[in-house]
């Protein structure tokens, strides 16, 4: 599904990604761990499509069609959705009108017509409870004045509503509870399917007990240092990031 | 100087924002109305029309008034207040830049030469209907599918004002001003100039020296006007000014919803308008008096446009209330405060504002609250949008009399910017001289960020829709009062105003 080849790239003159190569296939589970400032936000953006950074080398294909010369609403249009870090206040748009915005947006890109009001409706309900959503809160401003786990959630519940082919979750696990923690993972393991994958970015072991992956790789400095199966997150949990570093001077 | 008028009548096209007002409209068929980026009002119809010469003296102002067949006392009303207008001096308080007019160099008075406005709709110049139809606003649809009475005002005369049956039915009056000196001269002589006095300031002065035609509303006693009044300003001729002016009158227990748009061709000369509004509530009536401002706001190298130098003011008696909703995105130049003297106790006034400037438009705009009554309230919204390389000052007066105890103010601007080249102006002015007043001010600034761009951006939204939905979340508190038909076409304007202001 996802084919990332010898990418490196840049922001601001600042090399950050220095050569990554990922596969991502349908109805996989890939988890990226790493220190502070190893690029993992970075390799989120820059699959996203976000302006500032800078592609300077390699490939990204998504259902073996080169995206790196598409707008980020164009790749969103072709299912890549990025859960956000620290998801961004828009005053005065409640959540359900931003939602409902976004998915006929991404109908009109494939031709359809909107989503009738019924039916959007009824989808906005049954996502709501899988996530454990308060009605009213769905009327709230987004993200303005949402506590972290709140802002989590409504991420996840953003994803449940636009069904992506590959989701991309930067750091989810930050900010929640364990109860949130269960319910969010719950969420995105009852959507995962045959056909569509999940990326999830994190630092700690601790989401990867609920989000089982079938792969984790370990970022460092720009490069994936070491791939495996979920029990390298166990042995970085006990042993932090160093005998890495010093696996790889050897 | 040509003799063509233009007749336009935009007219919010009201009859498809009802339909789908009615099927619940949704921003995407707002974006499907918005194909056409431009300003898409600039167009210009010949219409044969009777224009005077340019230049401004007594004998102008007495043939504006014998061509409108006025009463003696009318007359002597505008010679006085041309008298005071000659000793006046342009105001230049205000935070915006621009080149006077020349007062001498505009024509003051221009109509349609066919249309005789005694005449009913029934009468009306085919060639206006059939102008009214290429524009989607057939008037005859609009008596059949609307409940919108609308007076038209295409550059100095009122054109058409339909609804005037059912509305006499319950004794509400509504007519051009010029049919009202005539049939209603007790009410026009008792309340005329009564809110906003001849020498008001300059361009109040100015207006009711040559003001030539504009709405006239009376709403009696106990009653409730039952559909949304409604009027349209056009200004067509080249070099002509535009001085309508409106009255209100609410009688005691009565209430109505005026609504009033502006629409101009686009030309590379700028366009004089200088209206004037006055709306008298009295003991427990209640107006709302909605505008959506669309004057040509001058091209983008911030060449023409319209020059809005507008007095609006309500008087509120007893228990009664005045509520301004004003959605500005139009204009070279805007220069407008409409404001409310709470007089009778309890009385309370309102002014929501939406104020858009992009390019190189200026707008000074506010309201002025001026509590004399015990126990009245205010509240003030105010939403400046600045883009382009536009300037955009919030001036806004809150005034406590000695007796006016008990009184309370809410005040709350709120300042967008987009961009850097831009400006956003706050000056609230606070008078309190009674100690039991409660005022309270807030004010925000904020900017559009790259992040929520993406963040939509990301979810599949693009940049244009993206900041259209950001704006109108800004908005939404003034939105929301706006009766629907209106909010929808504000919405529209703003897309409309902020295109290509970022990225």
């Amino acid at each position: 599904m996802l084919h990332i080849k010898d990418v490196h790239a840049r922001v601001e003159e600042k090399d950050i990604l220095k050569g990554i190569s990922l596969n991502v296939n349908a109805g996989e589970v890939h988890a990226i761990m790493g220190p502070n400032g190893s690029g993992k936000s970075t390799l989120a953006s820059v699959i996203s499509g976000k302006e500032e950074f800078e592609l300077t080398q390699g490939e990204i294909t998504l259902n073996s069609e080169d995206i790196t010369e598409l707008d980020p609403e164009e790749r969103a249009h072709k299912g890549i959705f990025l859960s956000f870090q620290y998801p961004i206040e828009i005053p005065g748009v409640s959540v359900t009108n931003f939602i409902k915005t976004a998915i006929n947006e991404n109908r009109k890109a494939k031709g359809l017509e909107d989503m009738p009001a019924s039916d959007m409706l009824k989808m906005i309900r049954e996502k709501a409870d899988l996530l454990e959503i308060d009605r009213k809160f769905l009327s709230r401003s987004l993200n303005e004045g949402f506590s972290g786990g709140e802002k989590k959630r409504n991420e996840i519940f953003q994803m449940a509503m636009l069904e992506p082919k590959l989701a991309i979750l930067d750091e989810t696990d930050s900010g929640l509870d364990i109860d949130a923690l269960k319910v969010v993972a719950n969420g995105v393991n009852k959507l995962k399917a045959k056909d569509n994958a999940v990326i999830v970015i994190t630092h700690y072991q601790r989401l990867l007990d609920y989000i089982v992956p079938d792969f984790v790789h370990v970022l460092m400095d720009g490069k994936i240092v070491k791939s495996g199966t979920k029990e390298l997150a166990y042995e970085l949990e006990e042993k932090g990031y160093d005998w890495i570093k010093e696996e790889l001077v050897k | 100087m040509q003799t063509a008028l233009v007749v336009v009548v935009k007219v919010f096209h009201f009859n498809n924002y009802r339909k789908k007002a009615m099927s619940k409209y949704t921003e995407d068929d707002l974006k499907k109305e918005l194909e056409t980026k431009e300003y898409e009002y600039g167009f210009y119809t010949d219409i044969e029309s009777e224009t005077f010469p340019i230049g401004l003296n007594e004998d102008v102002v007495r043939a504006i008034s014998m061509k409108k067949e006025e009463p003696q006392w009318m007359t002597d009303w505008r010679l006085e207040a041309f008298r005071h207008w000659q000793s006046m001096e342009e105001p230049d308080w205000a935070n915006v830049h621009y080149e006077k007019p020349d007062f001498q160099s505009i024509a003051y008075y221009s109509a349609p030469k066919k249309v005789d406005p005694n005449k009913t709709l029934d009468d009306v110049d085919p060639e206006l209907l059939a102008m009214y139809k290429k524009l989607g606003i057939s008037v005859d649809e609009q008596k059949k599918m609307n409940n919108i009475a609308m007076d038209i005002v295409v550059d100095s005369v009122s054109v058409a004002t339909t609804f005037k049956k059912t509305l006499g039915e319950k004794g509400i009056i509504f007519m051009s001003i010029s049919e009202a000196i005539k049939e209603h001269p007790e009410l026009v002589r008792k309340y005329l100039g009564s809110v906003v006095p001849q020498r008001d300031n300059f361009y109040a002065a100015l207006n009711s020296a040559v003001f030539s035609d504009g709405s006239f509303c009376y709403i009696p006693k106990g009653v409730r006007c039952p559909m949304e009044l409604s009027t349209y300003f056009r200004i067509n001729q080249a070099g002509t000014g535009q001085f309508e002016r409106t009255l209100v009158i609410a009688d005691k227990g009565s209430y109505v919803s005026y609504l009033e748009g502006c629409t101009a061709p686009s030309r590379d000369e700028n366009q004089l308008h200088a209206a004037v509004v006055e709306l008298i509530a009295l003991d427990d009536a209640e107006i709302k008096y909605s505008t959506v401002q669309n004057w040509f706001p001058g091209n983008k190298e911030g060449k023409g446009g319209v020059f809005n130098f507008v007095t609006k003011r309500g008087i509120c008696e007893k228990n009664a209330k005045i509520s301004w909703t004003q959605v500005e995105t139009g204009s070279a130049v805007t220069w407008k405060y409409p404001s409310c003297i709470l007089k009778g106790d309890n009385s309370v006034g309102e002014f929501y504002s939406i104020a858009v400037t992009n390019n190189f438009q200026q707008a000074d705009t506010g309201t002025k609250m001026v509590h004399i009554g015990k126990n009245t309230k205010s509240t003030i919204i105010s939403k400046g949008i600045s883009a382009g390389k536009s300037q955009n000052s919030y001036r806004g007066l809150v005034k406590i009399n000695a007796n006016a105890d008990n009184a309370r103010n809410f005040s709350q601007c709120d300042s967008l910017l987009m961009g850097n080249a831009c400006g956003a102006h706050t000056f609230p002015y606070i008078e309190a001289k009674n100690k039991s007043a409660q005022i309270e001010h807030e004010a925000t600034t904020s900017k559009i960020g790259e992040d929520q761009i993406f963040y939509c951006n990301q979810r599949g939204i693009d940049t244009e829709k993206a900041i259209a939905l950001i704006v109108n979340g800004f908005s939404k508190e003034v939105l929301n009062k706006l009766p629907m038909e209106f909010a929808v076409e504000a919405q529209k304007l703003l897309e409309i105003s902020l295109e290509g202001s970022v990225g």
